[in-house]
């Protein structure tokens, strides 16, 4: 047996352990030595926690198919995984979580202005992006991962943990991450939210039951319902073009296009008649392309453009 | 708190303790290293030495990139990776420890400059659960089973003992070996999800 072969041995065998829950304080002295022992210990560790970790999404993800293609087993609700993995993590920060206990919930805020982006990486690897006039409170500790969006749209691409669910709130509405990558936007009186990859709860405080969004599924949340539209991935993917700086339009109408494009610049678009609001364009521009927009309606459309002081006024 | 948080850029350093989740060298090695495996597998093994050589190298490639991760983690990792697992063929091939099969070099055959994120990183749920079903299909049938009991069934260890008629022990065993068979079919095998890049 090689060097390396006797390691990942050693790797898988705390791995099932501590799947199994076998998990004492004196296991955890034990792990926390073979770990800090050797940097190659650590990979070997990572790699497969990594691997068995994907293995929980899977299962989350979509169980039923995964049994019927595999075999035929008892019917036992896939729920009870959570709860054991849930228990689990319970049981190994329960060390830390005690400090926790008593202290007030802390959060931080964190706002973009007109035309701004921020990236925030947490602990944990998730990621969260806000867009242009956003707004955002985190609460990050040993008892909870949760986001309260205030205002504007952000992108969420979360670790799961069955342990500390991610939750975001908005408004009366929750949506709980089950691994997900996901994105939410406030608009005026709703909140929408598009779920790229994995799984995610929607729900609020009226709803008598949450909504499961699967992989390319957008949720509607007004006060007192819920709707599901499945959007093709690619839309769904545009739409979040603002992570690169862009905007993409796709038969979007002028009225559509100008209402995005104000949320990015301080100089505002306004259309100056219904006509000129309806004609549709395709296309994708900067979000602080302002002038090559207004530019590429004047060309495309023939419509007339009149800068008014901070106002650029389209008209026919 | 205040450290609770980090915008990208100031992502770097971190104490490379025995805390994997707080750690930024395994955040990033998870997330930019381990998608490279099915490549640089497939690099090393045209080297044409044995499976067990080629996973010793693999992880001598990991640690080396690792090591370095701990003092800054390097942008990109790529070509990085790739060029240690030349030199380390190389050094091999110098000190007489094996005789190749084909040369070592060739780098650029397998589009190391790139660093653009290749299509393993943005796996669609959908084909994510299809990698994952050939891996469990590529398992031998009874760990397969355990490990279906344990990771679907969520039954516990005695439960999948008492189920599939064996010992506990036994049951471990399966689970250990499925594991590292998962990691290999995860990360290290060329699928059709996984096109090279």
């Amino acid at each position: 047996m090689t060097g390396h072969e006797t390691i990942e041995r050693e790797a898988s065998a705390w791995i099932e352990r501590r799947d199994m829950g076998e998990w004492s304080a004196e296991t955890q002295s034990q792990f926390d030595a073979w770990m800090e022992a050797d940097l190659a210990h650590r990979i070997a560790y990572w790699r497969l926690e990594a691997a068995w970790d994907r293995t929980e999404r899977m299962a989350a993800l979509r169980p039923a198919e995964l049994r019927s293609a595999l075999r035929p087993t008892a019917a036992r609700s896939p729920r009870n995984t959570f709860k054991f993995a849930a228990a689990l993590g319970a049981i190994a920060i329960i060390g830390t979580l005690s400090t926790y206990y008593f202290t007030q919930p802390t959060y931080q805020t964190f706002a973009t202005t007109l035309g701004g982006r921020e990236v925030l990486t947490l602990h944990d690897g998730s990621v969260i992006e806000l867009n242009a006039s956003t707004a955002i409170r985190l609460y990050d500790d040993a008892k909870e991962r949760r986001v309260t969006l205030e205002k504007g749209e952000a992108y969420f691409n979360i670790q799961h943990d069955a342990a500390r669910p991610f939750v975001v709130t908005s408004g009366n509405h929750r949506i709980t991450d089950l691994g997900t990558k996901f994105s939410v936007r406030t608009e005026e009186g709703r909140l929408r939210v598009a779920l790229m990859e994995g799984r995610a709860e929607v729900d609020n405080i009226n709803s008598a039951k949450p909504v499961v969004l699967n992989p390319g599924e957008v949720a509607i949340a007004t006060a007192d319902s819920i709707s599901v539209a499945k959007k093709p991935i690619r839309e769904l993917a545009d739409a979040l073009g603002w992570r690169r700086g862009q905007i993409i339009f796709y038969h979007t109408t002028l009225a559509k296009a100008v209402a995005e494009l104000n949320r990015y610049n301080r100089k505002q678009v306004v259309i100056a008649d219904g006509a000129t609001a309806r004609l549709t364009i395709n296309g994708s521009f900067p979000t602080n392309g302002i002038d090559a927009f207004t530019q590429a309606t004047e060309q495309v459309f023939g419509v007339h453009v009149t800068h008014r002081g901070d106002q650029i006024v389209i008209s026919r | 708190m205040a450290d609770k948080i980090k915008t990208d850029h100031e992502i770097a350093l971190g104490s490379p303790g025995a805390d994997g989740d707080l750690c930024p060298v395994k955040t990033w090695f998870v997330r930019e290293v381990l998608p490279l495996e099915a490549a640089l597998m497939q690099f090393l093994r045209r080297s044409g030495r044995s499976e067990a050589d080629v996973a010793d190298l693999r992880q001598e490639v990991y640690l080396r990139v690792c090591q370095q991760a701990e003092k800054e983690i390097p942008h990109p990792v790529k070509p990085l990776v790739f060029t240690i697992a030349r030199n380390l063929m190389i050094d091999q091939v110098r000190r007489g420890q094996v005789i190749p099969i084909e040369s070592v070099a060739d780098l650029e055959a397998i589009n190391v400059a790139g660093d653009t994120p290749g299509p393993e990183r943005t796996l669609m749920a959908r084909e994510e659960l299809l990698l994952l079903r050939g891996a469990l299909e590529k398992l031998p049938p009874r760990c397969r089973e355990a490990l279906i009991l344990r990771r679907i069934e969520g039954l516990s260890r005695r439960e999948i003992a008492e189920r599939m008629g064996i010992s506990e022990h036994t049951v471990s065993e399966h689970i250990n070996v499925g594991v590292r068979a998962l990691a290999n079919a995860l990360y290290g095998e060329p699928t059709s999800a996984r096109r090279p890049q």
